[in-house]
């Protein structure tokens, strides 16, 4: 249906997909990771304000704990941890340079259409109306492993695995109005375990390498050491 | 009749740019808590200039005499195209939203090349500057449009306009990244903060200012009002693409009053807008322009990718 | 079925317990009666769901057929052997400093967690509750990889848990796409993730949206099996962890997440009918199986070395579930079993030698056999073991898996060939002076419990030589299940 058939709400359902979007490449685009993990809060919020409004619009009321579980984990509280990860590190005055900025943005653009791409038999044959925004979510994931392989800070990495789990949460919304419940609290226990053992992590690193900076983790390898 | 009523529309149009410039300048004052100049301030600045002699400088040929007229005229098209108060007009049915981008690009070109034409240094540098900005904000201007131009299936303004006012309040996601992508772009193209800076006096800062460093008297004076009228030819779009509500589509009194009046709302509520963005921002070095308008290209991309993928029928 | 409830709980008691246990030699022994009730009731579940057929619990949440409970019960005898292993090695690198209690503390507890999470993924029904426990598996081992804390250890442990994150989110789309697909012919509702109600529609299901479900679910788990590109993690993670967990993780996660993989295959072979799925698993395996073989002469790591030749072994698993014919199961099923038992057999014996040796790098191992012979003699009988040799279990699988290649794709039997030929020489190059060489100074024979390695290894033998009775009722029964015909 094109979208001016569609009522007010599933347009802001759509208008809401598109901006979560916007929030996956204004993450890619960020070089201080305070505001990169500002960014990330306000996708998840975006994320439990598009679920909210799919549980008004379409009619589902369960889907409103959903809501509320992601707006509290992904929101506040992954966010506020990791804030306090980078103070405590004195993360907060570093700068990660992105090599490249717009070879990583035209990146992330094909990566949209990409991912659009491979959604389209998914989309084909299907009634339901928010389905478009399937193509965003593989997107968010996309752009998330983007971010991740393009940045050299833990911290970055860690925001892209939870902005990759943030999309994948948004196509579980979006094509089939949300995971039954005990999945859906099952994947929010693991991805709360899996921020506090990032917490643990970085820690670990630092004390090993004595900086945040993946890349200086090469001491295993393929090649012969002498 | 209609042909009429569009040659008006032009010259309310061009009259009433210098109004609008001194607007913005007032609530700007307003916001650094200045006292502002009165509002018709550009009208008597634009008056002494034309009144002065103008000077021409020794190695000057004849595009530095031509230019500001071609400036002036190709400005003045553009204007013309631009529905102000009503659609259906027969020069926006002439020439389409490309042939407009073609206009600016006419007056760009000769600006820049009296700025290169006397051989200064800061002429020079004012002129590719402005080239490196435009060569940067052209296609993300053209990309928001092409964007405007998918939902509405035509380029024609008027056209598009009557589009949108058929389909009533829908909340499009692409339009809302075409708007943004705009934005960026109309600050970029017309020189304001924080690609810009127009009331600098810092011959190394100018980016347009430098273009027009060596002219004077009625030359500099039709410059300054093509600028002006750039600026509201960018407003108007904004403000009539994207919330074309209360615009004239029948001719009648009552239609172009309401017309007018809405017009010069939303002109008033985007100048403090700008004025707002321009108080808050600080101007940019020039290196980091580029990352300013690849963004607005990249918000452009995104409203034609969010067209394709979240709007377009299946 | 309160048999499969008991295995559930008992880890879930385990880890509460662990947690809070403060003296490691306690721990350990707590432990090892915690696997020693979970193998009892693992057996119990055996028994039952032999005699009654597959079993589904209350509100369908748990399901056992032949498939995944011979599975439980392989995991927990291999918990249960490691873990009567691992008190007195975790003691033993207690008192050599390289961890102290708070760390065994953690390490007891996250074992118990870990066999939970194992037995969650077998058991459960409901495949969002699979990638739940499969998730969870990896959250448990992860801060174990590092126990040690050296550099290598935390890049180890780092690697590991970005990389298989990474790859189980794209799973978890897989399964978004699955739930999608089952929701468009079974409405709304909870029913439309579990795998027997999958199963039984499995015809009606959209064949476009199953075919790019799999291939996401085959990626994601398939980074868990450590399939070729997606292997980086694996000889990082085995290596540098504690020998404990590399042998419960070679042997037991590896299975468990290829279990995951064909149960979604016999979903989506259901739906598209075509041989699709079995395609894209013989690729992504034989290329594993020939990487990983090439890979092996490279290492200069002992346990490095066996991590790749689980890559190997898994590869070459995955390439018989995906032929899917009754005989390629029916071996890949017994490669399962038997790869399991061996190769946790070596990691305990490699565990050994690196402590005897006080190094991993195998250029410094020498003369194994001289200082310690149970070393020496278990490391080359489990290496002659893995590398394919007959009369042990996984020259018989192995074998299997070649009869049922010739018969179905001739042409592949070369590569097949070659692969375990280079393999054997990549193994037997670094073996021989490793266990005949002579013996570097001050090397001297260590208080070694190795038990379990030489039950394993008599276990093997005993697989190799004859497939006890009901061992192969339960493969064929198995076999039935997956790939529609019994191979008898």
């Amino acid at each position: 249906m094109a979208i001016a058939e569609l009522s007010l709400y599933q347009q802001a359902v759509l208008l809401l997909a598109g901006l979560i979007a916007l929030t996956s490449f204004l993450m890619l685009g960020q070089s201080r990771l305070v505001r990169l993990v500002l960014v990330f809060a306000i996708q998840g919020i975006l994320l439990a304000a598009t679920t909210a409004m799919v549980a008004y619009a379409l009619d589902f009321p369960h889907l409103f704990i959903s809501a509320g579980l992601s707006f509290l984990l992904k929101g506040i509280l992954i966010p506020i941890m990791l804030q306090r990860l980078i103070y405590r590190m004195g993360l907060h005055r570093e700068l990660d340079t992105i090599e490249h900025p717009a070879r990583v943005m035209m990146g992330g653009a094909f990566l949209m259409v990409f991912s659009y791409y491979v959604s389209l038999p998914v989309v084909a044959h299907s009634p339901l109306v928010t389905l478009n925004a399937i193509a965003v979510s593989l997107a968010v994931v996309l752009l998330g492993m983007l971010l991740m392989i393009t940045r050299r800070q833990a911290v970055a990495h860690v925001v892209g695995f939870m902005s990759i789990e943030n999309g994948l949460f948004f196509a579980a919304v979006v094509s089939t109005y949300g995971m039954p419940m005990v999945v859906e609290l099952g994947v929010a226990a693991d991805v709360l375990v899996a921020a506090v053992v990032f917490g643990v992590f970085f820690f670990q690193i630092r004390e090993s390498i004595d900086s945040l900076d993946v890349d200086r983790l090469s001491k295993l390898s393929e090649a012969d050491k002498p | 009749m209609a042909w009429l009523m569009a040659i008006l529309q032009t010259l309310l149009f061009i009259s009433l740019a210098p109004l609008l410039s001194g607007w913005i300048k007032r609530v700007k004052c307003r916001l650094q808590n200045r006292k502002a100049p009165s509002l018709f301030q550009p009208y008597r600045d634009l008056r002494k200039l034309y009144r002065k002699q103008p000077i021409v400088p020794h190695p000057a040929s004849w595009i530095f005499r031509a230019a500001p007229y071609i400036v002036f005229a190709s400005t003045v098209l553009a204007a013309s195209i631009v529905p102000l108060v009503a659609i259906n007009l027969p020069t926006a049915r002439i020439a389409d939203v490309i042939v407009l981008v073609g206009f600016f690009a006419l007056g760009r070109t000769f600006l820049v090349l009296a700025g290169m034409d006397i051989g200064t240094a800061f002429g020079g540098m004012g002129s590719s500057r402005e080239m490196t900005i435009s060569s940067l904000a052209e296609p993300a201007m053209l990309m928001a449009v092409f964007t405007l131009a998918m939902s509405a299936h035509t380029t024609n303004l008027s056209q598009a306009m009557n589009f949108v006012l058929d389909t009533g309040l829908v909340l499009r996601p692409s339009f809302v990244f075409a708007v943004g992508g705009l934005i960026l772009v109309a600050i970029a193209e017309t020189g304001r903060i924080p690609v810009d800076n127009p009331a600098t006096h810092l011959e190394l800062t100018m980016i347009h200012e430098a273009m027009i460093l060596e002219y004077s008297g009625r030359w500099l004076a039709l410059i300054e009002w093509a600028s002006q009228i750039k600026l509201m030819i960018y407003g108007v779009l904004i403000a009539n693409i994207f919330f074309p509500w209360g615009i004239a589509q029948t001719f009648t009194l009552n239609a172009l009053g309401l017309g007018l009046g809405m017009i010069v709302l939303k002109l008033a509520v985007l100048t403090v807008v700008l004025a707002l963005f321009e108080a808050l921002f600080a101007k940019m070095r020039i290196f980091r322009v580029q990352e300013y308008l690849s963004f607005a290209y990249l918000l452009s991309v995104l409203g034609m990718l969010s067209h394709i993928i979240l709007e377009a029928a299946r | 079925m309160i048999a499969v409830y008991l295995i559930l709980l008992i880890p879930l008691a385990g880890m509460v317990i662990l947690g809070l246990v403060a003296d490691s030699r306690r721990a350990g022994w707590i432990n090892v009666r915690c696997n020693a009730w979970a193998l009892a009731a693992s057996v119990w579940l055996a028994v039952d769901v032999l005699i009654h057929g597959p079993q589904l619990s209350s509100g369908q949440l748990l399901y056992i057929d032949s498939f995944n409970v011979y599975l439980v019960a392989l995991t927990a005898f291999v918990g249960l052997t490691t873990s009567i292993f691992s008190g007195p090695y975790m003691a033993h690198e207690q008192e050599a400093g390289r961890v102290n209690a708070r760390r065994l503390r953690l390490y007891y507890a996250m074992y118990q967690g870990f066999m939970l999470a194992m037995y969650l993924v077998l058991t459960t029904n409901n495949m969002g509750v699979l990638w739940v426990a499969m998730e969870g598996a990896t959250l448990a081992t992860v801060l174990l990889v590092s126990l040690y804390r050296t550099p290598e250890s935390v890049e180890a442990a780092w690697k590991y848990f970005i990389l298989c994150g990474v790859g189980i989110a794209l799973a978890l789309f897989g399964t978004v796409l699955l739930y999608f697909a089952a929701e468009q012919k079974l409405g709304i509702g909870g029913n439309a993730l579990l795998w027997t109600v999958l199963h039984e529609n499995a015809a009606a299901l959209e064949p476009n949206i199953m075919r790019l479900a799999f291939v996401f679910l085959l990626v994601g788990y398939g980074t868990k099996i450590g399939l070729v590109p997606l292997h980086n993690w694996l000889p990082d993670a085995h290596s540098e962890g504690p020998t404990p967990m590399s042998a419960i993780l070679s042997g037991l996660l590896l299975n468990d997440a290829l279990y995951a993989v064909v149960r979604c295959k016999m979903l989506v072979d259901g739906s598209l009918g075509t041989h699709t799925a079995g395609y894209l698993m013989m690729g992504f395996g034989l290329v594993s199986f020939l990487v990983a073989a090439l890979f092996l002469h490279r290492q200069t790591d002992i346990k490095r070395l066996f991590s790749y030749s689980s890559i190997e072994h898994m590869g070459l698993m995955t390439f018989a579930f995906g032929i899917g014919s009754p005989w390629a199961t029916f071996a890949a099923l017994f490669h399962m079993t038997t790869h399991s038992l061996t190769k946790s057999a070596i990691f305990v014996t490699v565990g050994h030698a690196a402590q005897l040796a006080g190094t991993q790098r195998m250029t410094k191992i020498r003369g194994l056999i001289l200082t310690q012979p149970a070393i020496g003699w278990g490391l080359l009988i489990g290496t002659v073991a893995i590398a394919g040799f007959p009369p042990f279990g996984v020259f018989a699988s192995e074998f299997l898996v070649l009869i049922a290649t010739m018969r179905d794709y001739p042409w592949l039997t070369p590569l097949l060939l070659i692969g375990i030929g280079i393999a054997f020489a990549g193994l037997f190059r670094h073996l021989q002076t490793m266990v005949y060489g002579d013996i570097p100074e001050g090397q001297t024979a260590i208080p070694a419990n190795l038990w379990p390695v030489m039950i394993h290894l008599a276990l093997v033998l005993w697989l190799g030589l004859s497939i006890p009775g009901f061992l192969g009722n339960w493969f064929s029964q198995a076999t039935q299940l997956i790939s529609g015909a019994s191979p008898f």
